[in-house]
Order: structure tokens, then C-alpha cells, then sequence
């Protein structure tokens, strides 16, 4: 879908290594505006770098990434930090702040990013709160929340700016599987009433059928993209057998 | 070029809203351009404070002009038609984009209504004060069991020295020992030094400068040579314990030990004491050697030879006074890594928890080394020590 528009996320010819150990060599691909973009791949493979390296949190060897149109490889500190205030973040393990409750999470960008006052604060917190379907549980701690809960949280926090972008690392991991059907129909929800463009990494296979409007699998071997597209195409056409397994491991 | 332009854009936000007043009993708000995260709290002040200053009967919001909406302008919006509903008011919203008025029908303005269900218990003097109590009473207690299970896990140690993990303890030692030298070896060298020089500045009104020798050797070698020593190692190595096992209990890996079948006492407070308890008694035969080389630096500056000064200190320290110093380190020793491990092993769950067990690792390891320390005075007093 949406393959004429001008894509959200470019990443071009995209090196990265950890000192002499190259991770990923020249990897380039697009994500169009309103997309559900999925990164899979065996553990090991790069997935949580690569993410890493689109919010720019790690600098590349060499390669472009552009987000909305601006290279944050060569951004300066402070313009980085404008165009980081398009995308929104869920790490691996929520990374909610444990000193907070959920409310006071979710307000935390929007005290330091935003002029609004207070009462406009609470209210939008609390709208972001109950797209995830936590409002009833915005005064606990995130201690007290289960790990689906947990990752809703963070999800509302992420999106607290309102950005175009979320990333989500591991959405899925360590859930059970209704738990991560819920949080499925929540990205389906968020990406179709706000437009979001998701970038997300996993590894349930019902997950990916269920979300994914493209995929790209990553591998060791080729340090790369071993194979891009919908997964439904993926498993009936892919040249590579391996890719063909994955998709098929579940799906019949 | 495109993303210079793009840039400005976002970073100076024009002002998205115009007003319009039509007439006595109707405003009309008009919502102009991009109303996102950064430009709604603009327009959320102007919008608010005019519907304050008017107090208009009906609002009408012309949304013609409006480009993009994210939530914190649909937020605006619902704090509009909440107001408004409130006071049975009536508001219009027209020309909005089906796509924005969608996300507008996804809330209803009355659901944030409700009352915050925190509440605050107002302060209760006597239930604080009971709670601190039992508080305070739990600690002894903890401390008590503690120090009973300890001394369990020693004595089967000294029964059977095969069990303790000597890799860990002599790991322990280096890093809470022998890595402790040159700051303890600081430390007493300037307390004997300054103690040296602000005794002898009134003795020698009476000529009695040499007795700065006494003086130094006595007290560094019963009392402040032990206490400094077990205070830094406190501070240095009683936190470190602290915070090493509270993270361990955070990260649910006391609780893996637990499970694995091995006692925690055992596989890390045994190590953690055995060391502690070598290793205090030999920094502090050096804090006693380095506060007497302070002392003999003053000296030497107000003439008098090291031969003088050092003879003056071996006829004044007895050998049963250099023993009371070191016996009281052994114990000093145990105090300080038990405390640490105890409040490690105490921490609670959450980021800020292994803090609060480090702050009162050190906290309560000072208090207990001098409350000791006093306890020791008593009893080498009646000894005749």
C-alpha cells in the first residue's frame, strides 16, 4: 500500500558495526507513512541495533537514515532533537520510570516538551491513557502492572507527544497469546484512527500475520535483508527456502 | 534546502488560533493551521482565557482553516465542548475534517469528568508515630535474625572451611581491602598529622611538646585508628555490598539462588564477611602506622629527632593497648560487611530501592561502629585494658 508516497523512513546503504564486528552491511529499505513495517529475524541478527540506529541512538559507520525527510545521521544535537520529536519509543522492557505512576509517565514529555497547562496536560494524558485502555489504572505504579500492561503504558508514554512514528521493540515478547493479540488490535486501532507508522520487532509468527503490511527478515549470514514483502507473499514466492519455512511453520 | 524550511516551521510554531467575537451571547473561535503537541498549549491558553474573559453563552469553532489536528488538539477541542456542556451551553464545531472529527467521536467529553479517585489520607500524628515504632522494632528484629544466621553460617565455616568460596572472598578482599590502602593510609596519616600539630601548639606553652608522642600513639592505636578505618570501609565497601546484592534482589537473582538451592547466606554473605573480617585488622594496623608517621612529621618540623618520638611512643603504647585496637576491628569488620549485606539483602523492589538500602547500609554500619566502639570502651575500662 502507499508505495508512491514518498516514504516516512529511508534508510540507505546503512553500516553498523560494534568495534571490529560488523553487524549489518549496507541495508537499505523504505517505510511509507501509515504503514505497519515489520523487522524479524533470528536472535542475534541486529534487529533491536538497527532500531537503535532510526532513533539515533547509535551512530552508524556509514549511511543515510532519513526521517520525514531529515538525515539524523549528520543532524546536529539540537535539530536531532527536533526531528526525534516525531517518533515515540517502546524499549524491550517498557522502561517506564519506577518512581512514577502511569499518569505521571505519560505527563513527563509533555511538562518538558509543551507550554500547555496543567488541567491541559491531565486531560491529554489521560486520552492517551485510555487509547491504550488504561485509564481506570492511571494512579498505580508501573510495578503493579502486569507485563502486557506494562507495554500499553509505554506505549502511551511514547505517544504522549503525538508522534507519526512509533517504534516498538520486542512487542510481543514474553506475553501470552491473547495478551499479544490485544496489544496487535491496539496497533491496528492506533495506526488506522491516527495514522500512525509503525516500525516494530518480533517474533510471533500469528502477530506478524496479523499486523504486518511488509516485513523485512534480517540474518547473520548475509549480515542483511535476506527477504522483504507481506509475509502471505513471502511464504508462497520467496526464493529462499529458509524464509519460505518461516512462514510456513504456523500458517498451515 | 527543503528540510531547513521544514525545520523553521516546527520550531516556530505560528500561533494556530484566531478569535473572533460575533455578537454579545456567541464567540466563535477560528482554528487555524497545524494544532499539534507543541503549538496546542498556545492555543489552549488564548482559547481559555477569552472564554473566561467573555463568558460567552454559545461557542462556535469555524475549523475550516485547520490542516492537521493530532490528540492534544482534539484535547482542546473536548476541554472546549466540556466546558460548554457543563454550564448547558451549546457548541458548534464546523468544517472539521471527517478524519479529525472521527478521532473527536473516539472520547466523550464527560468520561475525564469524573472525580480523581486519589486520595490523600490527611496526616495521622499517632499512626505515623506507631508505624515508625514498629518500624524501628522490625529492624532490630531483622538485625537479630540476621546476625544469628550469620553466625550459623560462620561457625559452619570454621567447621568445615572447605565450604566457603574462596575465589569470591579472595575477590572481595582485593577490592575491599587492598584497594582500600591508599585512602585509609590518607586518611590517618592526615588525622595524625592535624591532631599532632593542634596538640602541640598549647603543650608547648608548657613545654611539654614530646607528649604529643603519647598523645598520638595512645589514641591512634586504641581508638582512631580502628574507627577510621571501619568508617571508610563503611563507606567504601559497606555500600558497595548494599547496592551489589540489592541489585541482585531486583534482578530476581537472590531469588534464582534461592530456587538453585543455595542459601544466599552462604554464597554471598560468607565471603563478603570472611573477607571483611581479615582484611579490617590489616588496614588498620596501617592507619595506626601511618597517624604515628603524621605525628612524627610535626614533631620533626619543631626539632625534635625521630629517635625521641618513636621512643616516646613504644614506652607509652603497650602491646595489650595495639591487641584491644585490633579486636575491635575483628568486630568492626563483621559489622561493617553484615550490615551492607543485610540491607542489600533487604531491598525492596523499584530503581530507587537499591538507593535507599546503600544510604542506610552506611548510615546504620556508622551507627553501629560507634555505638560498638562505646560498648568497648566501657568493657576495656573495666578490664583495666
Amino acid at each position: 500500500m502507499n508505495s508512491n508516497q514518498t516514504p516516512i523512513i529511508s534508510v540507505q546503504h546503512l553500516i553498523t558495526a560494534f568495534g571490529n564486528t560488523v553487524i549489518l552491511d549496507n541495508i537499505s529499505f523504505d517505510v511509507h507513512p501509515g504503514e505497519v513495517f515489520l523487522i524479524i529475524g533470528p536472535s542475534g541478527c541486529g534487529k533491536s541495533t538497527l532500531i537503535k540506529h532510526m532513533i539515533g541512538l547509535f551512530k552508524p559507520v556509514s549511511g543515510k537514515i532519513f526521517i520525514d525527510g531529515d538525515d539524523i545521521v549528520e543532524a546536529e544535537e539540537d535539530t536531532l532533537q527536533w526531528i526525534l520529536r516525531k517518533i515515540g519509543v517502546m524499549y524491550q522492557r517498557g522502561a517506564l520510570f519506577g518512581s512514577m505512576s502511569l499518569m505521571e509517565n505519560v505527563k513527563l514529555p509533555l511538562e518538558e516538551f509543551t507550554d500547555l497547562p496543567h488541567e491541559a496536560m491531565d486531560l491529554i494524558a489521560m486520552m492517551k491513557l485510555k487509547m491504550v485502555g488504561l485509564k481506570e489504572f492511571r494512579h498505580l505504579m508501573p510495578s503493579e502492572l502486569s507485563g502486557g500492561m506494562q507495554k500499553r503504558a509505554a506505549i502511551a508514554r511514547a505517544m504522549a507527544l503525538d508522534p507519526q512514528i512509533l517504534f516498538l521493540d520486542e512487542l510481543s515478547a514474553g506475553l501470552d497469546p491473547i495478551t499479544s493479540a490485544g496489544l496487535d488490535e491496539l496497533v491496528l486501532e492506533l495506526t488506522e484512527s491516527l495514522g500512525i507508522t509503525f516500525v516494530i520487532v518480533t517474533h510471533e509468527l500469528p502477530s506478524i500475520y496479523r499486523i504486518a503490511d511488509r516485513v523485512i527478515m534480517l540474518d547473520k549470514s548475509v549480515k542483511g535483508i535476506i527477504a522483504m514483502g507481506h509475509p502471505h507473499e513471502l511464504r508462497e514466492k520467496s526464493d529462499n527456502p529458509y524464509v519460505r519455512r518461516f512462514f510456513n511453520r504456523e500458517a498451515g | 534546502m527543503m528540510e531547513e524550511t521544514h525545520l523553521k516551521t516546527t520550531n516556530q510554531p505560528t500561533s494556530p488560533v484566531l478569535l473572533e467575537v460575533t455578537g454579545q451571547e456567541v464567540l466563535t473561535l477560528k482554528l487555524v493551521g497545524r494544532l499539534d503537541a507543541t503549538t496546542t498549549g498556545k492555543a489552549w491558553q488564548k482559547a481559555l482565557g477569552l472564554l473566561e474573559q467573555e463568558k460567552p453563552q454559545d461557542i462556535v469553532i469555524d475549523a475550516e482553516g485547520m490542516t492537521y489536528c493530532d490528540l492534544s488538539g482534539i484535547g482542546l477541542l473536548l476541554e472546549l465542548k466540556r466546558r460548554q456542556m457543563r454550564v448547558g451551553s451549546e457548541i458548534e464545531i464546523r468544517g472539521l475534517r471527517p478524519e479529525f472529527h472521527e478521532l473527536l467521536t473516539l472520547f466523550d467529553p464527560m468520561e475525564f469528568d469524573e472525580p480523581e479517585s486519589k486520595t490523600d489520607e490527611p496526616f495521622n500524628v499517632p499512626k505515623e508515630v506507631g508505624q515508625a515504632t514498629t518500624k524501628v522494632w522490625e529492624d532490630i528484629q531483622a538485625l537479630i535474625e540476621f546476625v544469628g544466621e550469620a553466625c550459623v553460617a560462620l561457625f559452619r565455616v570454621l567447621l568445615n572451611p572447605r565450604q566457603v568460596r574462596w575465589r569470591d572472598t579472595f575477590f572481595v578482599a582485593e577490592s575491599a581491602g587492598v584497594n582500600a590502602l591508599p585512602i585509609i593510609a590518607l586518611i590517618s596519616f592526615l588525622i595524625g598529622l592535624i591532631m599532632a600539630f593542634q596538640a602541640a601548639i598549647p603543650m608547648r606553652q608548657f613545654g611539654a611538646e614530646i607528649f604529643v608522642a603519647d598523645l598520638i600513639g595512645l589514641s591512634m592505636v586504641r581508638e582512631l585508628g580502628p574507627l577510621m578505618t571501619a568508617i571508610v570501609l563503611t563507606g567504601r565497601s559497606g555500600s558497595a555490598f548494599a547496592a551489589e546484592l540489592g541489585t541482585m534482589k531486583v534482578n530476581e537473582e537472590i531469588d534464582a539462588l534461592t530456587t538453585m538451592g543455595l542459601d544466599p547466606m552462604n554464597f554471598l554473605v560468607v565471603p563478603r564477611m570472611v573477607a571483611s573480617l581479615f582484611m579490617t585488622p590489616l588496614l588498620t594496623v596501617f592507619s595506626n602506622l601511618m597517624g604515628v608517621i603524621g605525628g612524627a612529621l610535626v614533631l620533626l618540623t619543631l626539632g625534635y629527632p625521630l629517635i625521641t618520638y618513636f621512643n616516646e611512643v613504644y614506652a607509652a603504647v603497650t602491646i595489650g593497648d595495639f591487641l584491644g585496637g585490633l579486636v575491635k576491628s575483628f568486630v568492626f569488620g563483621v559489622l561493617v560487611a553484615g550490615v551492607g549485606c543485610l540491607r542489600g539483602l533487604q531491598t525492596k523492589i523499584g530503581p530507587t530501592a537499591v538507593g535507599e538500602s546503600t544510604t542506610s547500609a552506611v548510615v546504620g554500619g556508622i551507627v553501629v561502629i560507634v555505638v560498638t566502639d562505646g560498648i568497648f570502651s566501657v568493657i576495656y575500662y573495666y578490664l583495666g585494658i
